[in-house]
């Protein structure tokens, strides 16, 4: 399977870059997926550090950037978990910045999209539910299972709806995890796909060549779509990430 | 018919099926999307307040269509 080089999920194997060796049956390495993801995070820190070091009145190009970014998170927070949730602010900020940051630079060639394997996007779902579920749990106490009884339900439902609540509020992280994975792996291995056949077409002569045109624009085309969707899951993920932490602060709905 | 072929004709059959689900996640987005734009045109003072729940609603509706995806996957190349 690795041997073709247009098999389409060639691109999503990891592999060390610096083999750190094994201890106890488990392989340690510095992987593509680390390097991408230390790429992701000093892109971040250098995006917010750099243009804020010599704050302006009058902000540079990039110090707005900075603060465009700033300021759509905050009112994202605002809207969709309520004010008091602003001390989240850094956990959804890092979130947004990191995913829209790995997806945009998995985009270009030879990288690695670093949402694109289950346990990475899997890690950072069950990082959230734990912190709503802890956060509720300290801040409401028990009160947080209101939660799984919504108000102003008739007495002969509750029993149909409370089990319902509770599968609903289970299967978050699954829903949550999978969402930006399945985005983004479908995405890459459709761009492969197409780029595939423009090698195939190609490698078939001139004729083949004039066809190709239409797999490499549509190809293109595709790599526009995966930077709106890159920013788009970016952008799903903190919000559902206000949502639940909405429920962390608003537990009696 | 070798018991190996049958497992090959099985797993691709079902990968293809499992994709029919993301046909409804297609209508759904679709009639998120429709509705929101036919609201936003009858009111648009109110459009910009409700981009939030436009985009809860639609991951929450496309999450069905990858979990189908995802389902196609595993029989590609986990079973």
């Amino acid at each position: 399977m690795a041997e073709n080089p247009i098999e389409p999920i060639h691109q999503f194997q990891i592999h060390d870059i610096i083999p750190l060796g094994d201890v106890g049956g488990i392989h340690f390495g510095f992987t593509n997926s680390a390097l991408l993801m230390v790429i992701s995070v000093a892109a971040v820190t250098a995006l917010m550090l750099v243009p804020t070091t010599g704050r302006r009145l009058v902000p540079t190009r990039m110090q707005l950037i900075a603060e465009q970014l700033y300021t759509f998170v905050a009112d994202m927070i605002d809207a969709s978990a309520g004010h008091e949730a602003m001390r989240f602010f850094p956990l959804v900020f890092s979130l947004f910045t990191f995913i829209l940051f790995s997806n945009w630079l998995g985009l270009l060639p030879f990288s690695f999209t670093v949402a694109s394997h289950v346990i990475v996007t899997a890690a950072l779902a069950v990082l959230v539910f734990l912190i709503v579920l802890i956060y509720g749990l300290m801040r409401n106490g028990l009160g947080f299972f209101k939660l799984f009884v919504p108000s102003g339900i008739p007495w002969f439902v509750i029993w149909l709806v409370v089990p319902i609540e509770v599968v609903s509020f289970l299967s978050r992280p699954i829903s949550h995890s999978l969402r930006l994975w399945g985005n983004m792996l479908a995405g890459h291995i459709v761009l492969k796909v197409f780029g595939g056949m423009v090698v195939g077409l190609a490698s078939i002569g001139v004729f083949g060549s004039i066809i190709a045109i239409l797999p490499l624009s549509m190809a293109v085309a595709l790599t526009a779509l995966e930077l709106l969707v890159g920013a788009l899951q970016a952008f799903v993920f903190a919000v559902l990430t206000c949502v639940y932490l909405h429920d962390a602060y608003h537990p009696a709905h | 018919m070798d018991p190996e072929a049958a497992k090959l004709m099985g797993k691709y059959i079902g990968a293809g099926i499992a994709c029919i689900g993301m046909g409804g996640a297609g209508v759904g987005v679709g009639i998120i999307f429709g509705n929101y734009l036919a609201g936003a045109l009858r009111n648009p003072a109110a459009a910009a307040s409700q981009f939030s729940n436009l985009i809860f609603g639609f991951a929450i509706t496309e999450a069905m269509g990858i979990f189908s995806l995802v389902i196609g996957f595993l029989l590609l190349y986990a079973v």
